[in-house]
């Protein structure tokens, strides 16, 4: 696991404490941000460290962000004539009711997701390269479509998430140092993970998969777990980010497939997939691009937005860490090493 | 070496469509020698080799190793019995250091959940890691990409990651194609040591004569799909069917 670096890491906490007293007015970006960095780090799970480049990765958020609306809202009502009052009724949540029902509600959507990833990845590991890619795509556009349908969960219209029982800077100090604290747990967990055999695993399904089962590799079981860890840390962020939006539906906020959905693999591409500070180096690169297209260059975002992912599949397919170890290798350890000077 | 079989093919067959790749071919490993597979390109020997390491059901016969059956076994089921291959293309991981490729190429035969999430090595792997790099001489590339490295080393590479995974059983598929002569002999010579040090039998296909003639107490020769001949490497070179068929008039 990755040694406490004060030079490398020391900045990024103390950003990440400061940040919603410096720059309060930015709380809700710079916690939007950190849900950005936890997209990319679970997507490179997969995509950079497996080579299993999925699409629908969002489909986790979304589950997630329903499950837990469904566990808050049960845990005070029935969920079928909250959702049908179309956000009509206001129950006046207690702090305790409110905190519990959070709380549950995010183990549950972390569980959740990663028992759905599980199952479904008995089915979807049949399939490889870019057949992978389109068939998680489907499972996520799918999810959109059938929860739109699912009047239970409120349909196209929505749910109306539990109203915050205290002050709007509260709530967004609140969910922010939980979006921090959710990133900073899913990049220890994959600093962690990676200097695991299990890291060695998925890199060797990446780079041969006929090869690693040739040498009776468990792929399908490495897969799984994978998928399973991915999906864990983003239904996290969907149970958060459901809250801080306070309404949820299904095309727009819990699987929004051509934005978060594209947005994780962007950033891991950008900073460079296959390695741990690449996913978050593209996603702090990428936010920040993201915020200044939107405020700056207002109708011309999504252009700026694409123009950048063009370049960078097209001229720069290694991305910033990539491009690093190409440039200084012996950085990143990959030397000639003589005998004598090894002993 | 014994003459107790530790792999038994008995009338195998498989066809791709309508190409019969192989048809009725039985032959036996015996446990602890060198065992040759030769025949002209085509004539069904990597089939032979898929159909025994379980890449494709074969359609009739039958394949044991140490008397378990094991045609309707799955590719990582039969790595981890001891039955190993390496490639006719040389397959390594290629954006992965060679520690790396060999850490990744320990025996996974009782690999339960938690060894999963075990540290990459322990001190007694990394030596083993370190004896076997230097044992095929890459000791010195050991930090490099492997992808990076030239083909004869790839290969050396492979071979070395063959012998981490401890196999009783190794199946050598062209081992010497693509390398240059000064490097075929140290690769004979460390392919010797294996088998008679670690005790590991090879059964080899190879195209080059003069190598497998050496290494090889027993040679089968395939043509069309079919058991030509098989016998010592004497017998085998002096056949006329496979002179024929295969080494021809010199």
């Amino acid at each position: 696991m990755e040694k406490f670096n004060p030079k490398l890491h020391l900045p990024i906490l103390v950003f990440g404490l400061a940040a919603p007293f410096v720059v309060p007015g930015l709380t809700i970006q710079v916690a939007v941000l950190w849900v950005m960095v936890l997209f990319a780090l679970t997507w490179d799970v997969m995509g950079g460290q497996m080579g299993y480049n999925s699409l629908g990765n969002i489909f986790f958020f979304g589950a997630g962000m329903y499950i837990c609306a469904i566990v808050q809202v049960a845990f005070i009502t029935d969920v079928g004539a909250y959702t049908a009052s179309n956000g009509g009724v206001k129950i006046p949540f207690t702090h305790q009711e409110y905190f519990m029902g959070l709380i549950c509600g995010i183990i549950a959507a972390a569980v959740g997701s990663a028992l759905i990833a599980a199952a479904l990845g008995w089915t979807v590991f049949g399939l490889r390269g870019p057949y992978f890619a389109i068939g998680t795509l489907g499972i996520a556009l799918a999810a959109g479509e059938l929860m739109g349908t699912w009047e239970w969960v409120g349909g196209g219209g929505g749910i109306s998430m539990p109203v915050y029982p205290g002050s709007a800077d509260g709530k967004a100090y609140l969910f922010y140092f939980l979006c921090f604290a959710a990133a900073v747990a899913t990049y220890l967990f994959c600093s962690w993970l990676y200097s695991t055999r299990f890291g060695l695993a998925i890199n060797a399904i990446r780079d041969d998969e006929q090869k690693a089962e040739a040498m009776g590799v468990h792929t399908l079981r490495y897969k799984t777990i994978a998928w399973a860890v991915s999906a864990f840390f983003l239904g996290i962020s969907g149970a958060l980010f459901g809250n801080i939006t306070g309404f949820i539906e299904p095309l727009e906020v819990a699987f929004p497939t051509v934005t978060f959905g594209i947005f994780m693999v962007a950033m891991s591409l950008l900073g460079g997939k296959g390695t741990l500070w690449g996913p978050v180096l593209g996603a702090f690169l990428f936010h920040f691009l993201k915020e200044f297209t939107w405020t700056y260059f207002l109708g011309w975002q999504w252009v700026a937005l694409g123009v950048l992912i063009i370049v960078n599949v097209v001229f720069f397919q290694q991305g910033i860490m990539g491009w690093l170890m190409e440039k200084f290798p012996e950085k990143f350890g990959i030397v000639v090493e003589k005998k004598e000077a090894a002993e | 070496m014994t003459d107790a079989p530790v792999i038994e093919v008995t009338g195998v067959s498989k066809s791709y469509g309508g190409v019969v790749a192989n048809e009725n071919v039985s032959l036996t490993v015996p446990a602890g020698g060198i065992t040759g597979l030769i025949g002209p390109n085509g004539s069904g020997k990597t089939t032979l080799f898929n159909s025994i390491v379980g890449y494709h059901p074969i359609d009739t016969g039958s394949i044991k190793f140490k008397g378990e059956e094991i045609s309707t076994y799955r590719v990582p089921q039969i790595a981890r019995l001891g039955l190993l291959r390496t490639f006719q293309q040389t397959r390594i991981y290629s954006n992965m250091n060679c520690i790396d490729n060999m850490l990744i190429s320990i025996p996974h035969r009782k690999t339960g959940f938690r060894d999963m999430f075990t540290d990459r090595a322990d001190k007694a792997t990394l030596e083993e890691v370190d004896r076997l790099l230097d044992f095929v001489g890459l000791y010195e590339k050991r930090r490099l990409i492997s992808g990076d490295l030239s083909f004869g080393q790839q290969k050396l590479l492979e071979f070395a990651m063959a012998l981490m995974n401890k196999p009783e059983v190794l199946l050598l598929d062209e081992p010497t194609a693509g390398i240059n002569p000064t490097l075929i002999n140290g690769l004979i010579d460390r392919l010797r040591r294996a088998n008679e040090e670690l005790g590991i039998t090879l059964f080899v296909i190879e195209h080059n004569m003069r190598v497998i003639m050496n290494m090889a107490q027993t040679i089968y020769c395939l043509a069309h799909g079919q058991l030509l001949a098989h016998g010592t490497p004497d017998e085998v070179q002096n056949d006329q069917r496979v002179i024929d068929a295969y080494l021809g008039a010199h």
